[in-house]
């Protein structure tokens, strides 16, 4: 008998409509197998789906959260566009952004006398400063001893979030706090304002919109963005020209790890006002982030549109999981879900299949 | 169509094989006869289809027209697995090995044998295949832990373990040491005296001498003969390797050469392998100059051509650009100093998801107005790529389509543009012809010569000898990262420039001074 082969054949040019086409048949072989899921779990799938939309976009409260959870999620996923186009594959924005939410903690801590003009601004820079400091240490280790940044920037996060729990549980654990393992609330100076009747901090989303247009510029409109470009497009060629690989991932790590950084201090400082445990901090927005990234094709611009996406299918998955009585874990699972189709259908857009007998 | 039957002896007949990939022709009606029993060399330049020609063969690629015959039956060839089952096998340049497991393990990787793995039957059998042949192999020891030699024996083993009866071996010697090459071709011996029969793939002339019974020569993706071994000889075959075309009559204007632009020293270079690629290397090349390097590729000139540009470091020597010692510069310096380059592997040196104009200011993004401050000004870039689109008649749909939706003649004549236009003293071009038509190596061919009539210094290296011999003022023939012989190109003489690319003839090296034709 004879088995059918499957060949892959390099396409020489990609039509302009295929990428948008191969997005959303991927979107929606993601909503069948999350269908299956929840078939599995004994729930109608289009009722879990017309559920986990109206939480997100369906109501004022839910648009209200859908916001909130974008924040940190465009903040970081802009960082990580960045970083994707420069070929630095930082998979720990989870990590930065838990470092940057201990160095807003620690501004609001130890600087407990500086008026809201000044500790707003310090609080941002002690974020990005958390943030990149925690993803210089995987580029450093990338660019002397070319170790893998996959790997060594996930690992950080662990540690990162070992980091929160120590500093939680044991010396910056609260004194009026009946033994929860939260920090004091920070000084009312160093609590970001939100907008009325709701959790969206707005200064940081502001910020957060002003910093994918940056970035769009910066990668569109100005040399070091053109040599990120050409970096990532092909090292060959940037060696070639003479451009300076170490610097260019050092920058693009700084800067991706300093966002994600900003989106940890913008959680403690916006919505909490103190530092928790990690979990209660982050429901993996750092991870999250890498969809925002990818489903945006690494354009910082559209990153707002995916980041409120993703921002409404986690309020819609909260939602969810307490109409319907689903695990936690169903929300990730959607998650890991859309971007394995996602990242997948990038393969169609490069390459033709077909089948000989 | 009809087909002459195969004679009884002929293993192998490959007939009218054509084989495109996109943007080239990479067989073009070869035809290959082998007979049971021989040492079949196939002889031919890089990029002269010996390697698809033989992937074909053992089923990778699927050939767009032709037949082949097993034996004297008619086959399609549609997987390695079926080439297998016809008795042919095939070992790569790169050998696939698993490194951390052990030979016996690597031997029978992927065979259906019993469920334990491996077996005591299988590991007697490789050794008593090894024994068979001659071959020396420790069935026990770790890929990791041998030579290139012997990781090839597996690589042998493997194929002989399936059954195979017909060997292709891809550049079996080229990461071999002198003494594991004599073994290897000892073992073949052997393989063929027991009714085996081999195909090797070369571009080293004195192995096909040594080693073969026949020869086929490929150039340009056709066969261009099988000879007997026995009654040819080395410069036959490397007349036949690189043709013997008329030269084209080039409109050549006479240059008044300047000063020393280039000037390389006693240059010593490895390659990746880490052996010697270049050796105590020295040559000039003045202001409104092209020197042409002739040789059979793989002889130390892409070694040769990155220490130059600062993309490997050479392990001795010097290296100066007008009188500049730029021997430790980095590749951004040297740009500086205007050394610019353009190589044999085109995508090197291009970013095919970028636009045209992206790819045009490679070398120059960095320079007003281009860049300013730290912006890019987009209007610029425009203007700068609209130009050189203008002025190099690059035929695009526009200066922001991808560059790789350009036809190969217009990527080349893009990326000539832009390292002529930013250059001012050194120009390298790697094979700035190869895979385009006829006219579109004409006009890259002018836009070379008016850059020598500008006073540009050129270093040329071609597979081409005619292109070298045709656009050349001076002419240096490379045979193992040494030159065997430098001449002003009115003095070239075909038959000793064959006879040096083989490496059989050396002339004493003339002094500097006289070469450079300098005041």
């Amino acid at each position: 008998m004879k088995i059918p082969h499957i060949r892959f054949e390099k396409r020489l040019e990609t039509p302009r409509w295929l990428p948008a086409v191969s997005l959303l048949v991927a979107l929606l072989l993601a909503m069948l197998t999350i269908g299956i899921i929840f078939l599995a779990l004994g729930v109608n799938p289009l009722v879990a789906f017309q559920r986990i939309f109206r939480g997100g976009f369906g109501s004022v409260f839910g648009l209200k959260e859908t916001i909130t959870k974008t924040i940190p999620l465009l903040l970081t996923g802009v960082g990580l566009t960045l970083a994707f186009k420069g070929r630095m594959y930082n998979i720990g924005a989870e990590g930065q952004l838990l470092m940057g939410a201990i160095f807003a903690t620690g501004v609001a801590r130890f600087l407990p006398g500086l008026p809201a003009i000044v500790m707003i601004p310090v609080l941002f820079l002690a974020g990005f400063v958390g943030g990149a400091l925690w993803a210089v240490i995987p580029a450093f280790l990338k660019t002397r001893f070319r170790v893998d940044e996959v790997l060594t920037s996930l690992m950080l996060v662990y540690v990162a979030s070992e980091a929160v729990k120590f500093l939680v549980y044991g010396p910056w654990r609260g004194t009026d706090t009946r033994g929860f393992p939260i920090t004091d609330e920070f000084p009312a100076a160093a609590q970001i304002p939100q907008l009325a009747a709701s959790r969206i901090h707005y200064p940081t989303l502001i910020v957060a919109v002003l910093l994918a247009i940056l970035v769009y510029l910066l990668l569109k409109r100005t040399k070091l963005g053109y040599e990120i470009r050409v970096t990532g497009e092909n090292p060959a060629a940037a060696h070639y020209a003479g451009m300076n690989y170490h610097k260019i991932a050092m920058l693009v790590m700084v800067i991706s790890g300093g966002l994600a950084g900003l989106a940890g201090m913008g959680e403690v400082a916006g919505i909490h006002y103190r530092l928790r445990p990690p979990d209660s901090i982050s429901p993996g927005y750092g991870f999250t982030a890498i969809i925002v990234a990818w489903l945006a094709r690494l354009n910082p611009l559209a990153a707002i549109l995916t980041s409120f996406l993703l921002g409404g299918l986690l309020v819609g998955g909260d939602a969810i999981q307490i109409a319907l009585n689903l695990p936690a874990a169903t929300v990730q699972i959607f998650n890991g879900v859309i971007l394995f189709f996602v990242i997948a259908s990038e393969l169609f857009n490069q390459y033709r299949i077909r089948l000989e007998v | 169509m009809t087909i002459d039957l195969p004679e009884g002896n002929n293993t192998i007949v490959m007939h009218g094989i054509v084989k495109r990939f996109p943007g080239v022709v990479a067989n073009d009606g070869a035809n290959l006869t082998v007979r049971k029993g021989e040492i079949h060399a196939l002889l031919g330049e890089n990029g002269a289809g010996k390697t698809t020609l033989m992937n074909i063969l053992y089923g990778i690629y699927q050939q767009d027209e032709g037949e082949i015959w097993v034996d004297g039956e008619l086959t399609h060839i549609h997987s390695p697995n079926d080439a297998i089952q016809l008795g042919i096998g095939m070992v790569h340049q790169h050998y696939r090995l698993v490194q951390n497991h052990s030979v016996t393990e690597n031997v029978i990787l992927g065979l259906k044998e019993k469920f334990f793995f491996p077996t005591k039957e299988a590991r007697k059998r490789i050794v008593a295949l090894a024994s068979q042949y001659g071959m020396k192999i420790d069935p026990d020891a770790r890929i990791w832990q041998l030579s290139a030699g012997e990781q090839q024996r597996v690589e042998i083993l493997k194929a002989i373990y399936r059954g195979a009866k017909i060997l292709i071996m891809d550049e079996p010697t080229s990461m071999l040491t002198p003494g594991e090459t004599e073994e290897l071709l000892h073992i073949l011996r052997r393989m063929t005296e027991e009714g085996n029969t081999v195909i090797f793939i070369t571009h080293k002339l004195e192995e096909v001498i040594e080693a073969s019974d026949r020869v086929t020569v490929l150039r340009g993706g056709k066969v261009i003969a099988t000879l007997d071994t026995n009654t040819t000889n080395e410069r036959e075959l490397a007349q036949l390797m690189v043709g013997r075309d008329v030269l084209f009559k080039l409109d050549k204007q006479v240059v008044e050469t300047g000063e020393v632009v280039l000037g390389v020293d006693d240059l010593c270079v490895t390659s990746d392998k880490g052996l010697p690629a270049v050796v105590d290397l020295s040559l000039r090349v003045c202001a409104g100059e092209i020197y042409g390097i002739a040789g059979v590729s793989g002889n130390g000139q892409r070694e040769l051509v990155e220490a130059i540009t600062g993309l490997r470091l050479c392990s001795q020597g010097k290296v100066t650009v007008n009188g500049v010692d730029i021997t430790q510069k980095t590749p951004k310096t040297r740009i500086q100093h205007g050394v610019f380059f353009v190589p044999g592997e085109r995508w090197m040196a291009l970013i095919p998801n970028m636009s045209v104009a992206d790819n045009l200011i490679l070398k120059n993004y960095e320079q007003t107005p281009i860049g300013r401050g730290m912006l890019l000004d987009g209007a610029a870039v425009a203007d700068y790529a609209d130009g050189l689109i203008k002025q190099y008649a690059i035929v695009t749909p526009g200066r922001d389509t991808p560059i790789k939706m350009l036809s190969g003649g217009n990527i080349q004549r893009a990326l000539l543009a832009r390292e002529i236009s930013g250059c001012c003293s050194l120009l390298i071009v790697v094979q700035p012809t190869s895979g385009l038509d006829v006219g579109a190596t004409e006009t890259i061919w002018q836009l070379l010569l008016a850059e020598r009539e500008r006073g540009t210094a050129i270093l040329l290296i071609s597979d081409d000898l005619k292109e070298t011999l045709s656009l050349s003022d001076r002419v240096g023939v490379i045979f193992e990262g040494r030159i065997m012989g430098e001449f002003p190109v009115d003095e070239a003489d075909i038959d000793q420039i064959s006879l040096m690319m083989a490496g059989s003839l050396r002339l004493p090296p003339q002094p500097v001074a006289a070469a450079g034709g300098q005041a």
